[in-house]
């Protein structure tokens, strides 16, 4: 832990969770495993703000959830992506990158204006 | 799934969040065991790294959205359990209010079925009356005008914007097949049936070709007479019937519960074949139009289509159209004069139900003072005020509801009798029965009066002093809600007068009333309406002698004393009222004073032993050969002659039809025609009679359609019925006697409604007696089980049980006088308001208030004398103890 992490910023977590979810059913303890291994522990995904999230999630309609066996044969809770989340991720992700450009392109443009 | 689909799965859904949240720990713990970390310290890092179970299920939870509405859930569970933990409040409390949302709800249910429902046809709101006005008409005084037969013929012809249809009203006598009996029969013109959109049982409506003079007779049943005469026989179109003499292809027959102007007919035949003179005439106006707006048209199109037609008849018939205007308006039910009553019936139910609210808050309340200490404990433990509000407001709510659910149940048996008991026939009580209105109604009411006597309690939950509160007994703090209590005591006595002062003002105006003289000796007087043997009708001499016949062998029974025809006789609907004069020099038509026509023969005065004043009645030399004369009541007199003595004097009665002038022999007594409620307040009263005898041959058909015959008798009258029928059958046995009454029971109908409105009002007044003495015993009992400490220090300084006693019942009467003077200014109110609904109300004496308060204040005062007492037993060591 000594690398510092930095905290997400609001509203993020839940595209995030869409586009973890996207990749196929997956389990709560997964999804946060995930998080974690692809951020390369960069992001730090507070475990305890995941389940509302994903209850939220549910809750909306976009994600949608069954109970199936695991590969080590226990039941869990597996979260899939409904059209409607699909939908959702695909105009979330496409707003986030619209808006890193913009931000990138703003701080390209301070640097230059710095010279 | 929906919300309420989770709420019911709730348990499922809690199961799976805690295995969702085991499956991740034991997960997480089993990866750090595997990576080497002992057993122990990788079951706290999952923990630590998860934050707590139980606050992260919680927040899953609210993120579920369904918080609410569990919250609730729980609530009202926390209700019902209170309520079981405390039987004997419960069943307070609920039969309290059961009897009050039951109550209401029944009068609503009538009212509802009477006042509010739409009229029993498809799309009610396109249906209009067509009325006829004239400048002449005082539609105030009469109500409002019917349509000459002409005139609707012509109004058929020229709407476009109306599809029209009209009906007479008129009688007949059915000699085949069954018994002979006189029927209520409507002609109709064709069409009547599919303008109200009304589907006849089986059968078909009248034809156009029909409608016409010559046409072959056919005839529509009513659904009662076709069970009543054909037995319900399927095969009843194209059998026949005879009436009055003629013989009726049965084309149709009409749907069960089919009434049009409030009354279910029993034979309809086509206006068209009537060849009735009157017909033609566009002087008279006895059909009465209905009419559907055309899809399209507005009825203020249609309104002013027919004002054109109106003004069109006027233009092309000067003569009898001149002054005279059509008026289409929506068409209402026909429900007579009982509106006020029930209104005033709700309202007085309606007090009632605000007696219990008040009854069961101040309960509740005292419940609430007593559980001030639980309530700042949840409060310490960081509950919000508005949670406590609203778990003190569901515990009510649920009372409110459980209440509300017995008083629909007593609802449903209530109704049927109450409307059974209704004086005469509650118009359109076959239309009153519980629907998704009354059910509405029910709940609303029972929310709102749960909401109603929840808040005092709810708002009164402890937040300002948690800490004294939790600190202090609950005994100390009783003396915040004393004021609220007695609050509550105050409005139930204020309440009960306002109910038990009416009840006492219509006590004393039945009395009056009952003690009243009718004008007439009603004992021992039979009344019975008389049909001729239609063969006799249509010649004007057999029509006198068939009249003779009657009177002369009924006069033969024994037990019979005197008989006598007559018209119009009093206590009973059905009146002839004509303007009068006493000079040739007539007035304006809309300022001539009006009387009561009744047409009698001679023997008239000694059946209904009315008191001669002057002069002479009639003999057998008024006849058709001799001057024209009548015999007016002392009401004419006064109002025409004064002082004068009017015997001799002539009076001008326009529109008398067979002479204008006449000679005044004799002055009899007032009789009350409109019964004994009604006659002080009607608008005509002044009579007059003139004998049957001296009308023309014109006449003798129409006034022997409506004649009646009066018989004194020696014997109970009603033994006379079956003598008098069989004697009078007739020749072809088709001459019938109906609506047969005795004049005793007509008297006594006439009071029906005081009678039946004091009735209620008693029972009303009655539960609000018993309602406010529980009310005033409850929260006595605990105010001074409040004061227990106090009492026993007093008795231990000396005080005797007697000034305890005094102690006690002091303060009850300091409320009870607070109530009574507050009730007295709203039943004065009240008083006037019964005045002007209710016919031969005088107006509030003090008598009635010297009679009806004191029972309040005993009740109340006995109610507060039994806590009072036990306060004066109590032991001053245990009470000391207490504290």
């Amino acid at each position: 832990m000594l690398n510092p992490k930095s905290d997400l910023p609001q509203g993020t977590l839940d595209l995030l969770i869409l586009k973890v979810v996207a990749l196929g059913p997956v389990h709560g303890y997964a999804i946060a495993q995930r998080l974690e291994q692809v951020s390369q522990h960069v992001v730090q995904v507070p475990q305890g703000s995941l389940y509302p999230a994903l209850h939220r999630l549910e809750n909306r309609g976009l994600l949608a959830a069954d109970w199936k066996d695991t590969e080590t044969g226990r039941e869990a809770k597996f979260y899939r992506l409904t059209g409607k989340g699909r939908a959702q991720l695909e105009t979330e992700a496409a707003s986030w990158e619209r808006l890193t450009e913009a931000v990138a392109l703003i701080l390209k443009l301070s640097e230059g204006g710095a010279k | 799934m929906n919300w309420w689909h989770r709420l019911l799965r709730r348990n499922k859904m809690e199961e799976q969040l805690d295995k969702e949240m085991r499956f991740h720990l034991e997960q997480h713990t089993s990866e750090l065991i595997a990576a080497g970390v002992n057993p122990a310290e990788a079951r706290r890092r999952a923990l630590m790294a998860l934050g707590g179970p139980e606050q992260v299920k919680e927040e899953c939870r609210d993120a579920r959205g369904t918080r609410w509405l569990e919250d609730l859930w729980q609530d009202f569970r926390y209700a019902m359990r209170m309520l079981r933990q405390r039987p004997g409040f419960a069943a307070v409390a609920l039969l309290t209010l059961a009897l009050g949302t039951g109550a209401t709800t029944v009068m609503f249910t009538l009212v509802n079925g009477v006042l509010l429902k739409p009229l029993p046809f498809p799309e009610p709101d396109r249906l209009v009356a067509v009325h006829g006005q004239s400048v002449e008409w005082n539609a105030e005084l009469f109500g409002k005008q019917n349509v000459a037969y002409q005139d609707f013929l012509d109004c058929t012809r020229s709407s476009h914007s109306l599809d029209l249809a009209g009906a007479l009203f008129s009688g007949g006598t059915v000699s085949q097949p069954g018994e002979p009996e006189y029927i209520d029969l409507r002609e109709t013109s064709p069409g009547l049936f599919s303008v109200l959109r009304v589907p006849l049982l089986s059968g078909r409506d009248f034809l156009p070709e029909e409608d016409k003079q010559g046409a072959a007779p056919v005839a529509i049943l009513g659904y009662s007479f076709w069970r009543r005469h054909f037995a319900g026989r399927a095969d009843v179109p194209n059998s026949t019937m005879v009436l009055d003499v003629k013989r009726y292809t049965v084309v149709g027959i009409a749907p069960p519960g089919f009434r049009l102007f409030g009354q279910e007919a029993d034979v309809y035949t086509p206006i068209g074949q009537d060849t009735a003179r009157y017909l033609q005439n566009r002087d008279m106006h006895p059909v009465r139009v209905v009419a559907r707006i055309q899809p399209g048209n507005t009825l203020g199109e249609a309104q002013a289509e027919l004002s054109l037609i109106g003004r069109h008849l006027a233009e092309t018939y000067q003569e009898t159209n001149g002054r005279r205007t059509l008026i289409v308006e929506p068409l209402r039910p026909e429900i007579g004069d009982v509106r006020s009553t029930l209104w005033l019936l709700l309202g007085a139910v309606g007090l009632v139900l605000l007696i219990a609210c008040a009854n069961v808050a101040s309960l509740l309340l005292a419940r609430a003072v007593s559980r001030e200490r639980e309530l700042a404990v949840r409060v310490a433990l960081g509950a919000t005020r508005a949670r406590l509000v609203r778990q003190c407001l569901a515990e009510s709510v649920v009372l409110g509801l459980s209440g509300g659910a017995l008083g629909v149940l007593l609802a449903t048996f209530g109704v049927r009798p109450l409307v059974a008991f209704w004086p005469g026939d509650l118009p359109r009580g076959e239309e009153v029965q519980l629907d998704w209105h009354v059910l509405l109604f029910a709940l609303a009411v029972s929310v709102l009066s749960g909401l109603l006597f929840g808040l005092a309690p709810a708002v009164r939950a402890p937040f300002r002093d948690v800490e004294r509160t939790l600190r202090a007994g609950a005994r100390s703090i009783a003396g915040g809600s004393k004021r609220l209590h007695s609050a509550f005591v105050i409005s139930e006595i204020t309440l009960a007068i306002i109910l038990l002062v009416s009840a006492g003002m219509l006590g004393r105006t039945l009395l009056r009333l009952a003690s009243l003289d009718p004008g007439v000796d009603v004992h021992n007087v039979l009344v019975a309406r008389t049909a001729l043997s239609p063969a006799t009708l249509s010649d004007p001499g057999k029509t006198r002698a068939a009249w003779k016949d009657v009177l002369a062998r009924a006069r033969r029974l024994p037990g019979v004393q005197s008989v006598a025809t007559v018209d119009t006789f009093p206590m009973r609907e059905g009146d002839n009222e004509q303007a009068y004069w006493t000079s040739a020099d007539l007035p304006p038509s809309n300022k001539l004073p009006f009387a009561l026509l009744t047409s009698v023969s001679p023997d008239y005065l000694d059946v209904m032993r009315i008191p001669l004043r002057r002069g002479r009645f009639f003999d057998a030399h008024d006849d058709l050969g001799s001057t024209p004369v009548i015999v007016i009541d002392e009401v004419l007199a006064q109002n025409a002659f004064g002082k004068e003595d009017p015997v001799g004097k002539r009076l001008w009665i326009p529109d008398m039809g067979y002479a204008n002038v006449f000679e005044i022999v004799g002055v009899v007594g007032h009789v009350r025609h409109w019964g004994l409620a009604g006659d002080d307040q009607a608008k005509v009263r002044a009579q007059i009679y003139y004998p049957f005898a001296q009308l023309p041959d014109s006449f003798m058909h129409r006034w022997s359609e409506l004649m009646s015959i009066a018989v004194r008798t020696q014997i109970p009258p009603l033994n006379l019925v079956a003598p008098l029928r069989s004697e009078l059958k007739g020749v072809a046995g088709d001459q019938v006697l109906y609506e047969v009454h005795t004049m005793e029971q007509l008297a006594s109908d006439s009071l029906a409604r005081q009678r039946f409105l004091l009735l209620l009002f008693g029972v009303f007044a009655g539960l609000a007696l018993v309602l406010a003495s529980i009310g005033i015993y409850g929260v006595l009992a605990y105010l001074t089980g409040q004061r227990v400490p106090e009492i026993g220090i007093r008795m231990a300084l000396g005080a005797r049980p007697n000034s305890v006693i005094w102690l006690v019942l002091r303060q009850s009467l300091g409320m009870i006088l607070i109530g009574v003077a507050l009730g007295t200014a709203a039943a004065l109110a009240a008083g006037r308001v019964l005045q002007q609904l209710v016919q031969g109300m005088q107006p509030i004496e003090i008598s009635t208030f010297a009679i009806m308060i004191p029972v309040l204040v005993l009740a109340a005062l006995f109610a507060s004398f039994l806590p009072a007492r036990r306060a004066s037993r109590v032991d001053p060591v245990t009470a000391l103890r207490q504290e």
